[in-house]
Formats: structure tokens, sequence, C-alpha cells
């Protein structure tokens, strides 16, 4: 590319559609017009993702909400400091489960509704209805072990009374792999993004029974991780790169450019997935199984409702589930440790001459939102949530001793 | 002869690419390594890791599986000992040499790292080496291919405008050089475009 370009970034992403910020920023023109030759390296693992970063091949790149904290508090081997000063989308998951398991919950009144509180009655009707004839639990896949997918199906199947740590098992799965396993009965269901949920209702194979953005509105998953070491020798870089990904993820948004979008990330250098599997995580129109279609609402959003914005609130959620499923002690050093990770004033200053819609604070209460809602903020008019959980429970950041006791008191972790 | 048994290494080698699992296997042999094990699939892992109990595990870092490895070692049942990544993390030049050969390996705890470092140069220099022939090879079947198509591009030139062999060769080049552009790129583009323009002339 150009040779005359200010910055020199090198990143790194999975193939995975919610790269689609930081692809359509190299892709689309984004990054060159704010002077940065942005090379761009897929990779096979987020382990890879971290050992690049670590020793300094990548400045940044596309990974897990909660990477980057795992990262900071050492849950990691090979990682480095690692923070966070943008979001690359909100929502995009799903749950999705085989026919066998299907057929099972609807026996115990599931709908193909995607209602969480009611598909997780049924699960647990269903999983202790196998227990008491002597079955096997049932074996879930994760991405991950520190991913919002490992949090948000523990979150749910907890809210639903299921221990998730005793009555069923979680494995992990890389995600083109997940469609093939549950198809072959190696595992029962999982929690992953799309299109890898539409595989299994495209092949028949599985169902959809409910989704991220119904678990917990408006909730957040991919981020861009960056070297703390290169963030803070190369501010400039920094701040024209989180520039670049504001005017793309604007760009990913319009429904206008979703044809476009979808012929990009289709490139064997992507996704490498035809534009038709990904229409269903860019229209929220999904097929569940068994003939049903619904429109989900929110289901993934690369910019709106402040979706870049990387909230410390959604860092120090990810940190009370990291506490919560025994991933490491809650103490001072380890909160404060999560509350430094990702950095909103970082998105702030790179975004203020631009005069867009800012949220003027850098946490908010989780769940507090019912509905859509204008906000105060710098700039334009700001529209945030809903971001409320499917329990209904509302998520006070500065409340955390009291949210993790609550969680612990529970009948799961007694 | 029991004691020599004791103390050898287990060593497992998870690498999808046959053709660098057995360059790696071979050179951990010559190396004295006799207990070597190779795995392609990680297909029911856990079991043949409960089986061999290894000491070492070296993975190529093009594995789309190694955060489901990853993640079994250190909580999976089958291991009984705890694995890490590498042996000693301040060893940086070490640790950088392996991920730019596209190498990782975990060690089970408590082995000292005198013991491992020379499997884990071993597997870097066996991994460099098969990039190498790789690229050599990737080297030659490009040659092959941009022969090809100067002859096809020679070919379209003497139908079209009756020219000899040579006297296209020499219009394809003169073209090149005039545009600042490599023989086969100019072919290329004859190729193309006689593709696109008429009834596959170069037939």
């Amino acid at each position: 590319m150009s040779m005359g370009a200010e910055h020199q970034i090198t990143a790194g992403f999975m193939p995975l559609f919610d790269s689609a910020v930081l692809v359509t920023a190299g892709e689309m023109g984004f990054a060159a017009r704010e002077g940065i030759d942005l090379t761009l390296h897929r990779e096979t693992s987020w382990a890879n993702i971290r050992d690049r970063i670590a020793i300094g091949h990548f400045h940044l790149a596309h990974m897990l909400g909660p990477m980057p904290l795992a990262c900071n508090l050492g849950l990691t081997p090979l990682a480095s400091e690692t923070i966070v000063p943008f979001s690359l989308g909100l929502g995009g998951n799903c749950v999705t489960i085989s026919n066998a398991v299907w057929a099972g919950m609807a026996a115990h009144g599931a709908a193909p509704d995607l209602d969480p509180a009611r598909a997780g009655a049924a699960l647990g009707a269903l999983i202790r209805e196998r227990a008491g004839a002597g079955g096997d639990p049932l074996r879930f896949a994760v991405v991950h072990p520190h991913s919002g997918h490992n949090y948000e199906l523990r979150y749910w199947l907890a809210g639903c009374g299921i221990d998730p740590e005793r009555e069923i098992e979680i494995v992990i799965v890389p995600p083109p792999f997940m469609a093939d396993a549950l198809a072959t009965g190696r595992i029962d269901g999982y929690c992953v993004g799309e299109p890898w949920n539409s595989a299994s209702v495209a092949a028949g194979t599985g169902h959809i029974v409910t989704v991220k953005a119904l678990l917990w509105r408006n909730s957040p998953e991919k981020v861009i991780g960056a070297r703390k070491a290169w963030a803070e020798q190369s501010p400039e870089a920094l701040a024209a790169l989180l520039r670049a990904l504001h005017h793309s993820a604007r760009w990913c948004q319009d429904p206008g450019n979703h044809a476009e979008l979808a012929g990009v990330m289709a490139q064997a250098g992507f996704l490498g997935l035809p534009p038709a599997v990904q229409m269903p995580i860019l229209t929220g129109h999904l097929q569940l199984g068994g003939g049903t279609e619904l429109d989900v609402d929110d289901f993934f959003l690369p910019f709106d409702k402040a979706a870049n914005f990387p909230w410390k609130s959604h860092a120090l959620w990810f940190y009370t589930q990291m506490v919560r499923w025994g991933h490491m002690a809650h103490t001072p050093q380890n909160l404060a440790i999560a509350r430094d990770c990702y950095r909103p004033d970082l998105y702030r200053s790179a975004l203020k001459p631009l005069g867009v819609a800012l949220p003027g604070a850098n946490a908010k209460v989780e769940g507090a939102l019912k509905i859509a809602t204008a906000v105060g903020a710098t700039g334009a008019g700001l529209v945030l949530g809903p971001d409320g959980f499917f329990d209904g429970q509302i998520f006070d950041p500065d409340e955390i001793d009291a949210y993790v006791a609550s969680q612990k008191s529970g009948l799961l972790r007694a | 002869m029991p004691g020599m048994v004791r103390s050898a290494l287990a060593v497992l080698v998870i690498d999808e690419n046959r053709i660098r699992a057995s360059i790696i296997e071979a050179g951990l042999r010559e190396a004295g390594h006799e207990r070597v094990t190779v795995i392609h699939d990680v297909t029911g892992i856990a079991r043949r890791i409960a089986e061999i109990e290894p000491d070492v595990i070296v993975i190529d870092l093009e594995n789309p599986n190694r955060d489901m490895l990853e993640n079994m070692f250190q909580l999976s049942r089958a291991v009984k000992r705890p694995i890490a990544m590498f042996v000693d993390r301040s060893d940086q030049a070490s640790i950088e040499a392996s991920v730019d050969a596209g190498v990782s390996a975990y060690v089970v705890d408590g082995l000292r790292q005198e013991r491992v470092k020379p499997i884990l140069d071993m597997a870097v220099s066996r991994f460099n080496a098969f990039s190498r022939m790789a690229r050599e090879l990737e080297e030659v079947r490009g040659e092959l291919e941009s022969r090809k198509v100067i002859d096809r591009a020679k070919g379209i030139l003497m139908k079209s405008r009756g020219l000899s062999e040579e006297a296209a060769y020499t219009l394809l080049r003169k073209t090149a050089m005039n545009q600042n552009r490599k023989i086969s790129d100019i072919a290329q583009s004859l190729v193309t475009a006689a593709g696109l323009l008429g009834p596959s002339e170069d037939e």
C-alpha cells in the first residue's frame, strides 16, 4: 500500500463476522484516509492473537471482550498488558442445540420464541429428567474460556437454576467446527457468533433457542485490544486508527452498504463464506429451525447505540463473571486492573475532533434502561439501550462487592 | 534400564501437516528421543494424552484447535500434571524464535529448562527448515506457471499477428521493459484479454 502513510499499523483478526469493522477500515479505505497503512493478518486461534500481540508482531487485534482482562490479570500464558480503546460491536451470538435436545425441551414447554427464561426452564427440566434416568450430562461448547460466549451461557443457565459447573459440561470448540460437532453428536449445544448458528439450522441439525441480544440486550462482544506499550508510544497512530474505525463502523451499520460489506467479508482472506450466510447477522432475521423465522431487535450492532464505546461497566461485568466462575479471586488489586483495562478516555479524545455524539460517563448501570433512551452527551443526540438482563437483574459498577456476593451466595456456588 | 526409561522425556507432536510432523519426529529421534508420538487429528486427544502422559507437547501455531488444547491442558482430568506454555517465560528470545517459526511448546510443571530447551530448539529449526522448503517449492511452481503463461501469450501473438516465436517473445520483452513490469505479467494480461475478446485464440 501507500509508502507515504504517516502510520504503519499491523493488526490481527479471527475470521469471524464481527471483525468487519476492522476489516473494512482497511478494505474500504477508511484507514488510508487517516494516513494509516493498515496491514491485517488473519489468525487461526485466539491463542495466536495473544502470542503475537505479546511478542510484538501485532500492535492491536480483534479480541474477545474478556480476553484483554484475562491478559492483564495474568490468567493466560505469554500475555502482555493490553488495553481496549474501542468496542467492535454489540450482540451477534446465539445458543444452538441439537434436534434431540430441542425435542426434549419442547416436551417440557419450550417454544420457538427465543425467550431465555422459558427456554431455560425447559432445559432445566430436561436436564433433571436425564439425571434422574442416569444419563450423561449434556455437553455444551463455547469458543474460549475467557469469552462473552462462556459468560453469557453460564449467566443464562445459572439464572434458570441450572448449575453450569455440575449439571452440564462445558468444552471449547473453535467456531467453524461447532456445527459439525453438533451434527456428529460430540456436543449437545453451543454458544457462538453468527453464521455458525444459522449453519446448523440450514443443515437441519440444530435449533437456535436463544440469543445474546435477549440474554443481555445491547451487550459487549468483540473489542480492539491494543498493546499498552505501543499505545503509549504512538498516541497519534492510535487516535487516527480509532477515527478510521469509527467511520468504518458507521459504514458497516448502514443497510445500504450491507450487500457490499457481505461481499468484502466473503473474500477468502477474510471470512471466506458466501454473502448469503452473512445476512442473518446483518438483518437480525433468523431461521430458528423447524421452519420458524423471527426478527430480533438489535441482534448485532456494529455502530448504533454507542456500540463502539468501551464502557468500563462492560469490562467490570466480565470481571464479576470471572470471579463468579472461579477464574480468579475478587481482590482490590484485581478489581483495579479490571477497571483500568477499557479506556473510554482514549476513545473520547480520539473522536472529539469529529464532533460526534459521545457518552459523557465512563460506566453505566447495566440493566437500568428498559427502553431505547436518548441520553445527555457531547455533540449530537445519542440513543442508548435498552440494556436489560433477561432475569431483570441490575449490575451497578459502583456496587461490585454486593453483586459478587449475591452471585456467590446463590444456590450455585454455595 | 528402568532408570533410563524413567528419565526419557515423552514428547507429543501435534501437527496436521504430516510431512512437517515427520521431519520433527525424525529430528527428535536423531537427537536420541525415543518416546515421540505424533498426532495429526485432535479427535479423542484427551484420551491419548492420558495414555501418553507427555512431558513436552509441541503444537504448530496454524492449528485451529489451539484454544481447545490450551484449555484442556489447564482443566482436563486427562492431564494429571499441570501443563504450562514454554518452560521459562523469561527466555524472551527463545519464545520469539518459536512464535516466529510458527510453533509453541507446552511443558509439564516442574520440568527443568535445560531438559526442554534442546527439544524446543530442534522443533524451531525444523519448522524453519520446513518453511524454507515450502517457500522454495512455491517459487519453482511459480516459475513453471509463468513459463506456461509466456508460452501461451507467444502463441496468441504468433497466431493473431503472424509473428515468429522469436519476434513474439521480443515484443513481450520490449513491452515489459517499457512498462517496467515482468514479462509474465504482460503475458498474463495478454492471455486474459484474449480470453475476454475472442473465441479462445490461444488454443
